[in-house]
């Protein structure tokens, strides 16, 4: 069983939803027992990193989410719940949970786009992934495919974390972390086919890391 | 490299899919839900559904089909169509669309944008704008103005001063239809499409008048416009998704070309 965390983050029930597609079992809980019990964590977001934050201190979910991540429980974090592994993001000068070193920072509005263009902010839609470092995440996905996105804030995590990048701008990370602990910033529970892969990919890795 | 988004579009009246050609006689060409299955795996980029149901029992099939597209699809999609308060937008949100569109509502109510994005975040609010080119005036000075009820009311409003009124409060997305071009299959309204693209800094979907994916391709070069809305000429079968993103390719447009 996979524990989706809930912290009123607004897109759970849509990763929900892909999981049960994919006959994955689920829950959405903020129950320390069953996330204990769970055989992997994913960490959803939508929103604003403050409000995410504040969301997670407040309950005391932040404390057991680092303490999962510590005891070697598998996580995947998507979005705001991908920036906020980090130590700390410019969005509402938010101090995040610092399981993964490094910091999120925004589009600048002054970057151009292949065209020369301004880019728009927030980057919304499709875009690829290009892998720095082996990741079971993208077993069996195809290299061309796409991912979907919708964020004005990018994560910059310490170049060793740094997993996959895309290009928006300026090449941004995407996806980050090490084995077990990965954060994507794209929504994989939105982006078709791969996405559904990489979520499969990640419920098959919880099994056997068990 | 951010790809262009193929985007179609879905009327659903009483939980059924429609047509409006003009917005006028639309005619019924079959189930929201399985549409939208097929689209999706077609490889639409984004879904958009118009629900132009009057009353409130057609509202609540509508929450149905939502949440019965959202279990069955994964890729985004929004509702629009008779959202006027925070509350609508959560019940949408909550059956299970990314999305929700605000369009007349939002002229007679700017706050609701505002209210929109505080409560879901500006990625959720897209602003659908009906215009109608006009001729130039002191209180129009683009020469494009804000039109609802289908065009059937104009609204004194600048069609470029609004799309940055609707900016400043919060929206993450402009949904941009020319009423003159709207089921013409004559293109996109290139001048009105590059104008509101320009005069923001958030994502545009050009809608209205395409007739083939060239037109599509033009929509996100000439028009620079992120995203391209279509209707008939998929719904229809004249072209598939594919053919649409192979002809834009072919053009030098960037699309998702794996799903």
């Amino acid at each position: 069983m996979l524990a989706i965390l809930d912290y009123k983050a607004g897109n759970q029930t849509s990763v929900r939803r892909a999981l049960d597609h994919l006959g994955i079992p689920c829950r959405i809980t903020a129950d320390p027992a069953v996330i204990a019990d769970a055989a992997g964590i994913i960490f959803p977001g939508v929103g604003a990193a403050g409000q995410a934050m504040h969301e997670l201190t407040s309950t005391g979910l932040d404390k057991l989410l680092t303490g999962q991540v510590a005891a070697g429980k598998p996580l995947l974090g998507i979005c705001v719940g991908c920036q906020i592994l980090l130590e700390y993001s410019a969005e509402n000068d938010t101090t995040a949970l610092g399981v993964i070193p490094g910091q999120c920072a925004m589009f600048s509005p002054a970057l151009t786009d292949e065209n020369g263009e301004p880019i728009r902010i927030p980057h919304m839609g499709w875009n690829r992934v290009a892998l720095k470092a082996p990741c079971e995440l993208f077993d069996g996905i195809d290299k061309a495919s796409e991912f979907y996105f919708v964020h004005s804030y990018y994560p910059v995590p310490a170049p060793q974390y740094v997993l996959g990048v895309t290009e928006y701008g300026l090449p941004f990370c995407s996806l980050h972390g090490r084995k077990g602990l990965w954060a994507v910033q794209f929504h994989p529970e939105k982006s078709g086919r791969p996405g559904l892969a990489l979520l499969a990919n990640f419920a098959a890795y919880c099994k056997e890391a068990r | 490299m951010l790809s262009k988004r193929v985007i179609p579009c879905l009327d659903v009246r009483d939980g059924k899919l429609t047509k409006g050609i003009k917005f006028k006689g639309n005619v019924d060409i079959g189930d929201p839900v399985e549409t939208a299955r097929l689209y999706y795996e077609a490889g639409a980029d984004e879904l958009v559904f118009y629900d132009i149901t009057a009353s409130s029992e057609g509202r609540g099939i509508m929450l149905d089909v939502v949440d019965k597209v959202a279990s069955q699809i994964f890729i985004p999609f929004s509702v629009g169509g008779g959202i006027s308060t925070v509350e609508d937008m959560r019940a949408v949100l909550l059956a299970g669309a990314e999305k929700i569109s605000v369009n007349s509502a939002a002229v007679k109510n700017p706050d609701i944008i505002s209210q929109g994005a505080a409560a879901f975040g500006s990625q959720c609010v897209v602003v659908g704008m009906d215009v109608k080119q006009v001729p130039v005036s002191e209180k129009i000075p683009s020469g494009y103005e804000i039109v609802i009820h289908g065009g059937r009311k104009s609204m004194g409003l600048d069609a470029v001063e609004w799309a940055r009124t609707v900016e400043a409060l919060g929206a993450g997305e402009i949904c941009c239809n020319s009423i003159d071009a709207d089921g013409a299959k004559t293109g996109y309204e290139l001048t009105l499409t590059r104008l509101i693209s320009e005069a923001v800094t958030i994502p545009v979907i050009a809608s209205g008048g395409a007739g083939n994916p060239d037109h599509m391709a033009a929509a996100v070069t000439i028009g620079k416009a992120s995203a391209a809305l279509i209707a008939s000429i998929v719904h229809y079968g004249e072209y598939s998704i594919k053919d649409c993103k192979d002809r834009m390719a072919a053009r030098g447009v960037k699309v998702r070309e794996v799903w």
